[in-house]
C-alpha cells in the first residue's frame, strides 16, 4: 500500500467516542478485551504479557482474560475490578475508536459521568443472565441527563442462556419499559458474547434468530449529527494573544458554527460589534473556520474581551448573561452538597464563586422518582437553582455541551466536587435593586468615634467564648461604645428557633447570623458574634458579607480535654452518652480556623486579659 | 467542511495548551527530545502563532541520553529561538549513578524521577506539560490529561479528581503543582502520520542507519561511546538499525530497520507485531513497575 493511500484512508475515518457501562460483572473489560483483539489492535508482547498475567490473576481457567489487557491499575488487576475511567483506542476500516471503560460499582458512578460527559455513543451492557439491574437504569438515566443520542444495548453472556431468544426479547421489553421517557435519537439491541465473540465482530450462526448488525457494524453506521448551517456562531476566549506588542489576537475553540472572514459578530458581555479581518486555524491562515477548531482570530479594532468573554453571532437564542440558572447537579464528593453553602463554579472559561440556593428536588435514579431533599449525598443527582456571585455567559446544554456544562470545586480542598448541566436562565437578582439611603454606615459610626465591625468568635462549646465576649462588650460600653452581642445559645431561642444541629441546619444557622451581623455593621455596631461555628467555609462566608477590614476573627483556643472537663453545661457528658446528637468536637467536625485576626489561647490567660488583648487589637487598628 | 480525526486532535491538543497558559502563574514544558516531545512542542508554537511560546521549556538530561539527541535538542533551542532550561542531578553525577553499574531501576530513580523532582522544586513550577499517550502502556490510560500532585510530587490513582467535557479543574495550593497530557487522546500512528504531514524535524536516530551494537540481554545496545563496558563474550557489529523511543542509550533498545524516512516508518510500523515501549527496559523490571515509578512522580 502506499502511503498517500493510507494517509487518505486514515483522514476519511471519522473518530467516534464510546463508552461502555453496565453493571459489575457484566463483561465490559472483557468486551472492550475483545474488540481491541478482534480489531487486531493489540501487539504480541502485549499479548504475550496478558497471557502470563492469566496465569497469575486470570478467572477465565486456562483461557487468555481479554479483561487483563484493560484493567490497567495493580491494585484492580489483585482485586479483578475496575476502579477508574480507562481509555483505549482501536480502529476498524471505516472508524477510529475512543473507548472509555467505566466501572460499574455503585460508588464510582462519578467516574461514569466523566466518561460520558466526553463521549458520542453508550454501549449498554446487560448481563443475560441477570436481566435489568438498578445499574443499568442509573446508567440509561445518566447517559440521557449528559445528552448521549445514540445508545446500543448489549445483551452480553448469550452463551451462557443458550442463546435463547425469549430471555433476550424479555430483556428488551423490560428494558422498553423503563426507558421509554427517555430520548434517544438511535437505540439498538444485540445479543452478544464478548467472552467467545459472538455478534461482536463476527455475526454468529448460535444466534440463528437474530438478523441485525453486530456491534461493531452498528457502531460504524453511527453518524453524528453535522452542524446545521444555521448553527450560531459561538467562540468562548480562552487566551488573549497580545505576547508580542504588533499583535493581538483572540484565542479559543469554536464551540458551535462557523466564521468567515469579513463576518460581523458581536463581544456577548457588552454587544459590541466587530468585524473578523484574519482566522488563524491549526492549518495556518485561512478563510473560514468552523466548530471543534481550535482558532485565533485578529479584530477590526481593538476592544475590551477578556477571558471569560465569549463572540457569537449577533442573531442568537438562549445565550445568557446572568448570575442564576437552573440546573441538574450530579454530585460527586463524600462531603455532602449542603445549599447555601459557598463552592467555586468553573465553566468552559471562566470561574466564580457562587451556591445551590435551592434543591428544588433530588432524583431517585432507579425508579426516577423525585424526592424531596436537604442535600445531596455522593452519586446522588439533583435538580437545582444556582446563584453566582459574578455574571457568566452560558447557553443551555441541550443547545450546546461546551457553553451549558460546570463543575463545581470545594474551595477549601481543590476537590472537584460535582458536575451540573444548565437546563435554563432564571430571572431575580436582576430585578431587586439595592435602595440608596441617605444616612450610611459611616455617618453612623462616626457619632460614637467608632468604626463597625464584627468580633467573631469561634470555638469548641465551653471554651469561653461567651465568657470573654461578655466582658469585652462591658469594657466597650464603658468607652461609651456602642456594641450588640449576639450568642450562639440566645439566637436559638428566637431567631432560630426552627434549626437542629445537622450540618445543613449549622450552615443555615451561620448564614442567618452572618446576615444579621451584616445589618448590624450597616448601622454602625461593634458587633459581637460568639458561636462555635465549626467550619471553614460558612465563616469565609460571613467574612465576605463584610468589607475585608470589618471582620475580626477570634479563634478561642481550648482543647477539648479542657473543654470536657469544664463541661459548664454538662453538655459533653450527654454527647458522650449518646443522648446528643451531632455534638462538635465528639460526632460533628470543627475546623480550627487556618488564619484567624487574634488567637485567644484560654490556657495561658484569664477571661480578663484576654478581653484586653481584643480591646488592645481593637485600638492598635483604630476601630475605637 | 469536516475535520478529520487527526484535527481534531490537533485542537483538542492546542485548547489544553492553552488552558494551561491561561490557568497557571508558571508552567513549564518538559521536552525530552523524543517524537512526542516534538510534536508537542510543535503544537504550542501553533497555539500562540505568531507569539513566541509564553513558558519555559526544560529538558531533564541523565548524562546518558544519546550525542545526537543533545546537539538536536540544542539545535531546535536555536532554531526556534526557545527558552530552555537543562537540569542535571549533580548529586547523582557526584555518586556516580549510571545505567550500567547501579541498574536500570536506581539510575532511573536518581537521574529522572528525583532529578525532575529537585528541578520543580528549584524553579517553583505549578504546572509541567509532558507528552505521555494513553495508548502507550495500561497505566497511563486511567490517568487525567490535568493529573494532580501533592507536594512532594507523589500521583495517587485512586484518588483523581473527575475530569468532565473539556472543563479542567486547575485549582492547587501552593507547592502542590499538575502535570498535564496534551497528547492523552493521541496514538503512535497519529503521532507518526501527523510528523510526517506537518514535516515536524525528528532526531536521526529514529531512522535507520549503519550503526555500531551489541547484544545483550537480548536486546541490541547502540555503543554511543565508551562509557559503555564491553563484555568478553560480547563483541561491537555495525547493523542497521533504528529506535522506535528514545532514553539513555544503554537502557535502550534498538530495532533492526531498514526505514530511513517517516513513510517507510509509518509502514514498517502497521506490519509490526510489538508494541512501542518494549523498546524500554525500565518497564518490565516487575508487573505494575511503571505505576509504581508514576506513584513516585515519574512521568
Amino acid at each position: 500500500m502506499d502511503i498517500e493511500t493510507f494517509f487518505q484512508n486514515q483522514n476519511n475515518k471519522k473518530q467516534l467516542k464510546i463508552l461502555t457501562c453496565g453493571s459489575v460483572d457484566d463483561g465490559k473489560s472483557t468486551l472492550i478485551g475483545r474488540l481491541l483483539f478482534d480489531s487486531k489492535n493489540i501487539y504480541s508482547d502485549q499479548l504475550s504479557q496478558t497471557k502470563i498475567e492469566s496465569e497469575k490473576y486470570g478467572t477465565q481457567g486456562k483461557q487468555i482474560d481479554l479483561a487483563l489487557l484493560i484493567d490497567g491499575l495493580q491494585a484492580e488487576r489483585e482485586q479483578g475490578i475496575t476502579i477508574d475511567v480507562a481509555y483505549r483506542y482501536f480502529e476498524t476500516e471505516k472508524c477510529k475508536f475512543i473507548i472509555a471503560d467505566t466501572p460499574g460499582h455503585e460508588e464510582y458512578t462519578r467516574n461514569m459521568v466523566t466518561g460520558a460527559s466526553n463521549s458520542d455513543v453508550g454501549i449498554i451492557l446487560v448481563d443475560a443472565t441477570k436481566g435489568i439491574l438498578d445499574q443499568t437504569k442509573r446508567h440509561t438515566f445518566i447517559l440521557s441527563l449528559l445528552g448521549i443520542e445514540n445508545i446500543i444495548v448489549s445483551v452480553n453472556k448469550m452463551d451462557l442462556i443458550n442463546y435463547d431468544e425469549k430471555k433476550f426479547k424479555d430483556i428488551i421489553a423490560s428494558f422498553k419499559n423503563f426507558a421509554r421517557e427517555f430520548n434517544f435519537n438511535l437505540r439498538k439491541f444485540i445479543p452478544i458474547s464478548a467472552l467467545v465473540g459472538d455478534n461482536v465482530f463476527q455475526k454468529n450462526t448460535n444466534i440463528s434468530w437474530y438478523n441485525g448488525k453486530s456491534l461493531i457494524e452498528e457502531l460504524e453506521e453511527i453518524s453524528l449529527k453535522e452542524p446545521l448551517e444555521e448553527e450560531i456562531f459561538s467562540l468562548p476566549i480562552q487566551f488573549v494573544n497580545r505576547l508580542s506588542s504588533e499583535f493581538r489576537g483572540y484565542s479559543g475553540t469554536i464551540t458551535s458554527g462557523k466564521i468567515k472572514v469579513n463576518d460581523e459578530v458581536h463581544v456577548f458581555s457588552s454587544k459590541e460589534r466587530i468585524k473578523i479581518i484574519k482566522i488563524l486555524t491549526p492549518k495556518g491562515e485561512s478563510d473560514f473556520a468552523v466548530k471543534g477548531q481550535a482558532v485565533t482570530l485578529t479584530l477590526d479594532k481593538e476592544v475590551d474581551i477578556s477571558r471569560g468573554d465569549l463572540l457569537c453571532s449577533i442573531k442568537n437564542n438562549n445565550y445568557f448573561l446572568s448570575d442564576q440558572f437552573a440546573s441538574h447537579i450530579i454530585w460527586m464528593n463524600k462531603e455532602q452538597m449542603i445549599p447555601e453553602r459557598n463552592y467555586i463554579f468553573k465553566f468552559i472559561n471562566f470561574q466564580t464563586i457562587g451556591k445551590i440556593t435551592d434543591l428544588v428536588h433530588k432524583i431517585n435514579i432507579n425508579s426516577f422518582e423525585k424526592i424531596a431533599s436537604k442535600f445531596l449525598n455522593l452519586n446522588e443527582i439533583g435538580y437545582t437553582k444556582v446563584a453566582l456571585n459574578k455574571n457568566t455567559i452560558f447557553n443551555p446544554y441541550k443547545y450546546n455541551k461546551k457553553l451549558g456544562s460546570f463543575v463545581i470545586i470545594d474551595q477549601f480542598n481543590n476537590q472537584t466536587v460535582g458536575a451540573g448541566v444548565i437546563e435554563h436562565e432564571l430571572r431575580r437578582a436582576s430585578n431587586i435593586s439595592w435602595h440608596q439611603m441617605s444616612i450610611n454606615k459611616n455617618l453612623r459610626s462616626s457619632i460614637n468615634g467608632q468604626k463597625p465591625c464584627v468580633l467573631w468568635f469561634t470555638g469548641l462549646s465551653g471554651s469561653g467564648k461567651s465568657t470573654i465576649a461578655n466582658i469585652i462588650e462591658q469594657k466597650l460600653h464603658k468607652l461609651g461604645k456602642h456594641t450588640y452581642l449576639l450568642d450562639g445559645d440566645n439566637v436559638r431561642h428566637g431567631l432560630n428557633k426552627d434549626l437542629g444541629f445537622t450540618n445543613v441546619d449549622r450552615v443555615e444557622n451561620i448564614r442567618r447570623i452572618s446576615e444579621v451581623s451584616r445589618l448590624m455593621v450597616d448601622a454602625g455596631l461593634i458587633t459581637i458574634v460568639s458561636f462555635i461555628s465549626p467550619f471553614k467555609s460558612e465563616r469565609k462566608m460571613a467574612r465576605a458579607l463584610v468589607e475585608s477590614d470589618e471582620f475580626i476573627e477570634i479563634y478561642v483556643d481550648t482543647s477539648i480535654e479542657e473543654c470536657e472537663k469544664r463541661d459548664p453545661k454538662g453538655l459533653y457528658k450527654k454527647a458522650r452518652s449518646g443522648k446528643l446528637k451531632n455534638f462538635t468536637g465528639i460526632d460533628s467536625n470543627y475546623e480550627i480556623p487556618s488564619s484567624p485576626e487574634i488567637i485567644l489561647e484560654t490556657k495561658i490567660k484569664s477571661a480578663e486579659e484576654l478581653a484586653d488583648e481584643v480591646i488592645l487589637y481593637l485600638k492598635q487598628y483604630n476601630k475605637i | 467542511m469536516k475535520l478529520s480525526h487527526i484535527d481534531k486532535l490537533e485542537s483538542e491538543s492546542i485548547h489544553i495548551i492553552r488552558e494551561v497558559a491561561s490557568e497557571f502563574v508558571n508552567p513549564v514544558m518538559l521536552y525530552s527530545i523524543g517524537k512526542d516531545s516534538s510534536v508537542m512542542l510543535h503544537l504550542a508554537q501553533k497555539a500562540f502563532y505568531p507569539s513566541k511560546i509564553p513558558f519555559k521549556l526544560m529538558h531533564i538530561d541523565t548524562t546518558w541520553k544519546f550525542k545526537e539527541m543533545i546537539k538536536f535538542r540544542d539545535d531546535i533551542a536555536k532554531k526556534y529561538d526557545l527558552d530552555l532550561l537543562v537540569h542535571i542531578n549533580q548529586e547523582g553525577v557526584r555518586n556516580n549513578i549510571n545505567p550500567i553499574s547501579s541498574g536500570s531501576k536506581i539510575h532511573t530513580d536518581i537521574m529522572k524521577t528525583q532529578s525532575l523532582i529537585q528541578a520543580l522544586d528549584k524553579y517553583k513550577f505549578d504546572a509541567a506539560f509532558g507528552g505521555a499517550r494513553r495508548d502507550e502502556e495500561k497505566s497511563r490510560a486511567k490517568e487525567r490529561i490535568f493529573s494532580f500532585r501533592d507536594k512532594k510530587h507523589r500521583w495517587d490513582p485512586k484518588n483523581q479528581k473527575p475530569e468532565l467535557w473539556n472543563l479542567f479543574n486547575t485549582k492547587i495550593d501552593q507547592g502542590e503543582s499538575v502535570r498535564v497530557f496534551p497528547l492523552s487522546n493521541w496514538t503512535e500512528i497519529d503521532i507518526w502520520q501527523y510528523i510526517y504531514q506537518e514535516n515536524i524535524p525528528l532526531v536521526p536516530l529514529y531512522f535507520s542507519k549503519i550503526r555500531p551494537i551489541i547484544s545483550r540481554n537480548d536486546m541490541i545496545i547502540m555503543v554511543d561511546d565508551d562509557r559503555l563496558k564491553i563484555k568478553e563474550n560480547e563483541k561491537i557489529e555495525q547493523k542497521k538499525v533504528r529506535f522506535r523511543t528514545l532514553g539513555c542509550y544503554p537502557l535502550t533498545a534498538a530495532v533492526e530497520s531498514d526505514a530511513t524516512t517517516v513513510e517507510e516508518i509509518i509502514i514498517e510500523l502497521l506490519e509490526s507485531k510489538y508494541s512501542e515501549r518494549q523498546g524500554r527496559l525500565i518497564d518490565n523490571d516487575q508487573i505494575g513497575s511503571m505505576e509504581k515509578k508514576k506513584q513516585e512522580g515519574y512521568f
